[in-house]
């Protein structure tokens, strides 16, 4: 129940954030001074969290995703499916800790080191 | 106890003998889209963890994107496929995913038509915006100055 709760919060954050994204990105079409100063936006450490707090969403919903697919393909998906949760638990744990190491340490070094 | 034996859910059965699920009018679109969230989903993991990855970890991570490093990546035929595939396959899941919340939350057949027209004009605008940006891309812009990749001519 809660893992379906936050499958459905994680997947529409994740698409309202791609909407963005592609209108960001577009901006390399418009000129290189107007993309990198935008893309400057996400170099400081509020966006740094926020997009931490972004990729937490979509790794979720990716395991997650992986879980559901399981249950309803897999014959003993439906008999493991709390199993399954624990994994995709322990799965984002494992996943999470050294991408944040990585890159908050980039985040947060650069802004507060210098440029 | 009596020995009836009791018809498949929905089965044209006794109780309901006008139900005929079988019926070839009937169209599949929701089956299919069902499908689609799944298979999409698989190729997705690879497409994101990719992207995240060699954009987030790899060298100097976020600090290291600007034009120049976009630029690097699609004048490669490999990442302007990689990109494109993700953007549409993720676009598709995405809207396909919101339009079954719509369906489930909105109960007014008003709210419910004008919250899907808005998404679909919203994913389409988007999908063909980042189509033509992926391929109408210009590495080395006439005029540009700052933040251009090694291999352009230098001015
Ligand atoms: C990373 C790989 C992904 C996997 C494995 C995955 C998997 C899934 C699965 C299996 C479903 C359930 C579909 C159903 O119940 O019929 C789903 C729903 C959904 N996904 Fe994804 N997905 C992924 C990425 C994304 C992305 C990038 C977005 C946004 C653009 C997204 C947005 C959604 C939404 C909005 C739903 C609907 C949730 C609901 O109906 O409760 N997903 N996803």
């Amino acid at each position: 129940m809660w893992s379906w709760v936050g499958h459905r919060i994680t997947g529409v954050v994740i698409f309202v954030f791609l909407l963005v994204h592609v209108l960001d990105t577009s901006l390399v079409r418009v000129s290189p001074e107007a993309y990198t100063a935008v893309i400057g936006a996400y170099k400081n450490p509020i966006m740094g969290l926020g997009e931490a707090a972004l990729v937490a969403a979509i790794v979720f919903h990716a395991f997650n995703g992986l879980r559901i697919i399981a249950i309803d393909f897999w014959k003993k998906g439906p008999k493991y499916q709390r199993q399954m949760l624990w994994t995709v638990l322990i799965a984002w744990v494992v996943v999470m800790v050294p991408f944040l190491i990585r890159h908050l340490t980039i985040v947060f070094s650069n802004f507060f080191g210098g440029h | 106890m009596s020995s009836k034996v009791i018809d498949a859910p929905r089965s044209n059965s006794a109780e309901t003998p006008k139900y005929k699920r079988n019926k070839s009018s009937h169209s599949s679109f929701e089956m299919v889209a069902w499908l689609f969230m799944r298979v999409s989903g698989v190729v997705l993991v690879v497409l994101i963890f990719g992207h995240l990855f060699v954009n987030l970890m790899l060298g100097d991570g976020i600090h290291a994107i600007d034009f120049g490093f976009v630029a690097g990546k699609w004048s490669s035929p490999f990442w302007q496929i990689w990109d494109l595939a993700m953007l549409w396959l993720a676009m598709l899941h995405g809207t396909n995913g919101v339009r079954t919340i719509i369906n489930d939350y909105a109960e007014r057949n008003g709210t419910r038509m004008t919250l899907k027209t808005v998404l679909y004009i919203a994913s389409a605008v988007i999908i063909v915006l980042g189509t033509l940006v992926i391929f109408t891309f210009d590495p080395c812009p006439a005029g540009a100055v700052i933040d251009l990749p090694s291999f352009c001519p230098v001015p």
